[in-house]
């Protein structure tokens, strides 16, 4: 299994291939529905890209039991993100990892500028959780679940399901 | 008549929620590590792998199986010869999930509609009562991810569409749900009465012990042929092609109206959480 290291670089995604089943560490950010839309607001209103160059995890994990650093943690259902990818990758966001399908406006804007989608197992939010090594909410801790996380993650399996 | 106490119904749900938040079916454990000998495709086997591994970690750390701990829907059969005593039946439900869903540090995924606020314990339950003979209470909990729920379906056919109109919609919802609901899948299919008795008699059907067939012997050969089509789509495990796109499916019917045909198809996600007890 191939291993890579996040945040990628436009090189790193040009060394991937479709079906890929891959093996990925480094840093890792969970964004989900609520955060997009906040996101999004945010973009309008400044004109900033969060996470601009980093990975988006399309997930809110549960939270941790005492002594640990997180709960559950497997992804959520990527459509649910669709309206949005495009204008972030034209902004910046690099990579995503989700769940299911995705829609052709997502598919086409992925391969324009130059992007990756993951697909991780749903499910699995027990194995993804022992593949987390730290977690920090950096944007919108009100959220709760649905807060965006900074995770370190090693050895996260996942498949480049668009390329 | 017998008297039961909320007390013992908070408790009893609570332990159910704990209990099924982390364990997955066993049965479906099994069809799962089955499901894995028959695929040959290297990404279909990846899934399974990752599927089954997860099963044992969620055991052996006592964490949930899916951080989507789910909304939770409780069946409740009572017996016309219990007195509940010690306040609502249905507020003591409440609290049982209330308190499991703290102590086990499960998400708390359930908000107001409109404003998106959270109700912070994953309270309220959608419970469904049937009031049923003697003196017993049974409770039956189940999990319900909305990766999955969100692929439920209702159909409102009319008699003429007749039963290849209800395979056909059960076959629609499988395929267009494709990867998004965490196959392999499990379909609850309710037939017949209206559109709120079909959609309660597609989750009712989940409730039905995984490896015993319907009781009916043809619907318990629909539900076969329905699978076989099902398969044959090559969603596959997680959507990435493969022989396993559906475990079971269950049908429940219930008479309906000479002027329509209602079918509604509850998905369920590989991770089947539920449990039962009687009290």
């Amino acid at each position: 299994m191939k291993k890579i290291f996040s945040p990628l670089s436009k090189e790193d995604i040009k060394a991937l291939k479709q079906d890929d089943i891959v093996l990925l560490s480094g840093v890792i950010y969970t964004a989900r529905d609520a955060a997009h839309k906040k996101m999004l607001e945010h973009l309008q209103k400044t004109g900033e890209m969060l996470l601009k160059g980093q990975t988006v995890y399309y997930a809110g994990p549960c939270p941790p039991k005492e002594g640990d650093i997180v709960g559950s943690a497997g992804p959520t259902t990527s459509y649910r993100m669709d309206a949005f990818t495009p204008l972030f990758l034209q902004n910046g966001i690099l990579a995503t990892i989700g769940k299911g399908q995705r829609n052709q406006t997502v598919i086409q804007a992925i391969k324009k500028h130059g992007g990756v989608h993951f697909d991780a197992i749903g499910g699995a939010g027990a194995y993804y959780k022992n593949c987390i090594k730290s977690c920090q909410a950096v944007y919108f801790p009100e959220l709760g679940t649905e807060a965006v996380y900074r995770l370190e993650v090693e050895d996260f399996p996942c498949i480049v399901s668009i390329i | 008549m017998k008297v039961i106490h909320t007390k013992s119904v908070a408790l009893a749900v609570k332990k159910l929620c704990l209990e099924a938040g982390i364990n997955i079916d066993q049965p479906v454990l099994e069809a799962l590590k089955e499901a894995r000998q028959k695929e040959d495709g290297e990404k279909a086997r990846f899934a399974l792998d990752i599927m089954i591994k997860n099963a044992h970690i969620a055991k052996d750390q006592a964490i949930p199986l899916c951080q989507d701990t789910g909304m939770t829907i409780v069946f409740v059969e009572m017996g016309q010869d219990v007195h509940i005593e010690g306040g609502l039946l249905e507020d003591a439900i409440n609290q049982g999930i209330r308190e499991a869903f703290c102590q086990g540090r499960f998400r708390k995924s359930v908000r107001e509609p409109i404003s998106g606020q959270n109700t912070k314990d994953n309270t309220p339950a959608v419970v469904h009562y049937q009031i049923t003979e003697g003196d017993k209470l049974k409770l039956h909990v189940m999990l319900k991810g909305f990766g999955s729920e969100n692929m439920s379906r209702l159909f409102m056919l009319t008699p003429a569409q007749g039963l290849e109109g209800i395979k056909e919609a059960v076959i629609t919802a499988a395929k267009e749900a494709g990867g998004n609901p965490c196959p392999p899948i499990v379909l609850g299919v309710g037939i017949g009465g209206t559109m709120e008795k079909a959609a309660i008699l597609s989750k009712k059907a989940l409730l039905r012990d995984f490896n015993s067939p319907n009781k009916d012997s043809f619907l318990n050969r629909l539900e076969k042929e329905l699978e076989d089509s099902i398969n044959a789509l090559n969603i596959g495990p997680q959507g990435f092609g493969g022989k396993t796109s559906v475990l079971k499916v269950f049908i429940e019917t219930f008479p309906t109206h000479i002027a329509g045909l209602p079918v509604a198809v509850t998905v369920q996600c590989h991770a089947v959480r539920h449990g039962s007890v009687i009290l």
